[in-house]
């Protein structure tokens, strides 16, 4: 039984399906989780590049328009308006619950967080295993209401028009109901993982920040999920039953709907956003050789943005009719949200000066991520202002703001993070210079994508439309041809992975110089992890 | 992970120390479970609260169609069904497993009995055309307060969310009473009847606020 055997890893200790689909390893988990969620990624993805043809021109009621033009096997009868609301809410709901959600956690933390405190496995492998099979369970009730009445509500339900509507909501909230038990899985099993199975010598001030945030974030995950959980199932029995909770004809209050929404909702950007921050900070250290700039700082920031989350949500209600005083009050709090967050943006700066940058595809991410991250985080303290937001508001200045937060921050990241540990998780190499033309492609298409719907916004154009006025048919053009771009960087990035994969060089076991223990024990790793226990004496990025 | 190893009696999985490193770690696990559960109770209780400052008539009106009565001996049953589980936990401890079953099929039956008044009560309150928000007959019940039914949507949603989780408790006592019958417990080993116990202990932690909160209000 010893997994030290020579030429034994993770990959080929046991082989065939069933010895995947029935593993309790936390990194065959983790794969698992990557091919599922990057197969998510495709589909949310190509729906994107949907949506933005359809913007391409305003001419769609003149019966110029791009989804109405679609053979009718993948339209059914239905028209370009409701065409478009069904793509843009299984676009919503596909990024936010089955790919940014379970990312970083499912995919990287599950794979890196026990190797990086030196454990064998997280601390419950059943239920990460488990946790997986509930993803897949509502993937494929999420999946299932395509072939019954397409959900068309946007990805957040809002009360009473999910009450009313013919769609299958109750099959969709109750694959999200699954999908969130599946993160609360995830969640519990890492807090407990960080408690109890660090190696000897690995106090919590040694742990690497990527932990920290993994750490900060499962507990959110524990925490906000519940009552995301009980908010849909009310909505399922207001669909049902018509309990009236949340219906105003039966004295009931839609906007309590919105409460409950976002009080899970925005610590869920938080679920989406802390994780990323702690690949970044691991970015930064190995890739410009300096032991990190203010551990402390970055590692309670997590927890300080974590804390926060919880008292923010009302941002989301400005024009909702909450009260004046609450308003001002969730203003204040949203823009504290800046304060821990910019403590971790000039620590990483502070981590790159006078450091040896390398300016190799992971560390360009992370750069990237700086960049892209300012402008959705400044973005952000001014939405939160409340004049300037009942201008804003349902605007394509917020969608502009959201996708620099969630693709300009958690996907640069995923996919930096990813770059970073891909030889440690395959044993093999990529091609540098593809992965770096992928960075180009997706880095400046993000931009052309995203940047004019910032001023498309502050020109009054709203979200969520089909159409619009032929004044902003210019910068939509552009957005649309930006979509092009993202979707070339990634096609580039997917061959690259799959050469490394095919044919790739085999990796060293430390190709970047890392200090933290993943990358101490064998490329890739033997079923245990390590074949001794590892033991630690100094903090975890101990640079000269 | 598939490989274990025994460890004072106890099969310790290999990514743990021993098995009382094991225990604390699924001890805690379950406690943060517990934490989700009862966080996902509060938005009910949330809601009450929110609704009940809106329309304090409306509560004191439904809680009249409501037998406390029967509700007080639904509160005793899980009352005593709590003692019952811990001593089936005690029972293993002293290592007494036939003793602990008895106390385990206890628990199991006083779930069934509250159950079972639960089933009566519902039957009744349907036969009276209560039923929750719009489905409340209105010509048969004749209430006062216009959104009466909404009381009714709280009073299903949230005893029903909790007759769910009785259930279950019922189903997770069954095994860990199967497991017992097995011999699979023992003084240094009983971490899924502890388990369960917590589990059926939080319910009716929970059936101890619904009870006034929707009985005997107003
Ligand atoms: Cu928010």
């Amino acid at each position: 039984m010893s997994h030290a055997v020579a030429g034994k890893n993770y990959l080929n200790e046991s082989s065939g399906l069933w010895s995947w689909l029935t593993t309790l390893d936390h990194k065959r988990i983790g794969i698992m989780y990557f091919v599922s969620v990057m197969f998510f990624f495709l589909i949310g993805g190509i729906m994107a590049l949907l949506l933005r043809l359809e913007l391409f021109s305003s001419n769609a009621q003149e019966g110029i328009s791009f989804l109405s033009s679609l053979p009718n096997v993948i339209k059914g009868d239905a028209n370009p308006a409701d065409l478009y609301n069904r793509i843009m809410t299984y676009h919503g709901a596909i990024m936010v619950f089955m790919v940014i959600v379970p990312g970083i956690p499912a995919i990287l933390g599950n794979f890196f967080l026990p190797l990086q405190i030196g454990a064998k496995d997280v601390a419950f492998p059943r239920l990460n295993l488990l946790s997986w099979y509930c993803l897949m369970a509502g993937a494929i009730m999420a999946f299932a209401t395509l072939f019954l009445n397409k959900v068309d509500t946007g990805w957040t339900f809002y009360t009473p028009y999910s009450i009313r509507t013919g769609a299958s909501v109750v099959l969709m909230v109750l694959a999200v109901f699954i999908m969130g038990m599946s993160s609360i899985l995830t969640g519990l099993n890492f807090i407990v993982t960080v408690h109890k199975l660090r190696c000897p010598g690995m106090t919590m001030y040694r742990i690497p920040l990527f932990v920290w945030a993994l750490y900060s974030t499962a507990i959110i995950q524990v925490l906000a999920t519940p009552i995301l959980a009980i908010t849909l199932l009310l909505l399922a029995m207001e669909r049902v039953f018509g309990i009236g909770i949340f219906d105003p004809k039966l004295g009931g209050d839609p906007v309590l709907f919105q409460h409950f929404f976002w009080f899970y909702s925005h610590p869920a950007v938080y679920i989406m956003i802390l994780p990323a921050m702690g690949v970044i900070s691991e970015l930064m250290t190995t890739f410009t050789k300096k032991t990190i700039f203010g551990y402390t700082a970055i590692a309670y920031s997590s927890l300080g943005i974590a804390a926060v989350s919880f008292f923010v949500w009302g941002h989301h209600l400005f024009v909702s009719g909450q009260s004046e005083v609450a308003g001002i009050v969730f203003s204040f709090l949203t823009m504290l949200v800046g304060v821990p967050t910019a403590i971790k943006m000039f620590n990483w700066l502070a981590t790159m000066y006078r450091g040896s940058i390398e300016f190799t595809a992971p560390m360009l991410y992370a750069l990237g991520f700086l960049f892209l991250f300012a402008i959705g985080g400044v973005t952000g303290i001014m939405l939160a202002v409340v004049p300037v937001d009942v201008h804003f508001h349902d605007t394509y200045f917020v969608v502009a703001h959201f996708h620099y937060v969630m693709v300009g921050g958690t996907l640069m990241s995923i996919m930096g993070g990813f770059y970073y540990w891909f030889p440690k998780m395959f044993g093999k190499m990529y091609n540098m210079t593809m992965a770096i033309w992928s960075w180009v492609f997706i880095f400046i298409g993000f931009n052309v994508t995203f940047f004019p719907q910032f001023i498309l916004g502050a020109k009054g154009m709203p979200r969520r439309y089909f159409d619009y006025i032929p004044e902003y048919e210019q910068l939509n053009r552009i957005s649309t041809i930006g979509s092009w771009l993202i979707a070339t960087g990634f096609v580039i990035g997917l061959i690259a992975m799959i050469r490394a994969i095919t044919k790739g060089e085999k990796a060293p076991d430390n190709p970047w110089g890392g200090k933290t223990l993943e990358w101490t024990t064998s490329t890739p790793p033997p079923h245990d992890n390590f074949t001794n226990e590892p033991t630690v004496t100094a903090g975890p990025y101990e640079y000269k | 992970m598939s490989t274990s190893r025994i460890v004072n009696g106890v099969e310790v999985a290999t990514h743990y120390k021993d098995d009382t490193h094991q225990y604390l770690s699924n001890k805690e696990g379950i406690w943060l479970f517990m934490a989700t559960e009862i966080l996902m109770f509060g938005g009910l209780f949330i809601g009450y609260i929110i609704y009940h400052t809106m329309y304090p008539e409306m509560f004191a009106e439904g809680a009249k169609y409501l037998d406390w009565k029967l509700g007080f001996v639904n509160t005793l049953v899980l009352i005593f069904s709590s003692f019952t589980m811990a001593l089936g936990i005690y029972f293993n401890q002293k290592n007494q497993p036939k003793k602990a079953v008895m106390a385990l099929g206890a628990t199991v039956l006083c779930g069934a009995i509250f159950m079972v008044i639960k089933y009566f009560e519902y039957t009744h309150k349907f036969h009276l055309g209560i039923y929750p928000g719009q489905m409340l007959n209105l010509e048969m019940v004749k209430p006062v307060h216009q959104n009466l039914g909404l009381y009714f949507g709280f009073y299903f949603c949230m005893s029903g969310l909790h007759g769910l989780h009785v259930l279950i408790g019922m189903c997770l006592i069954t095994w860990v009473m199967i497991r017992n019958i097995r011999g699979d417990f023992h003084s240094n080993y009983y971490t899924p009847i502890e388990g369960v116990g917590i589990f059926w202990h939080i319910i009716d932690l929970i059936w101890i606020f619904l009870f006034p909160l929707l009985y005997l209000v107003g």
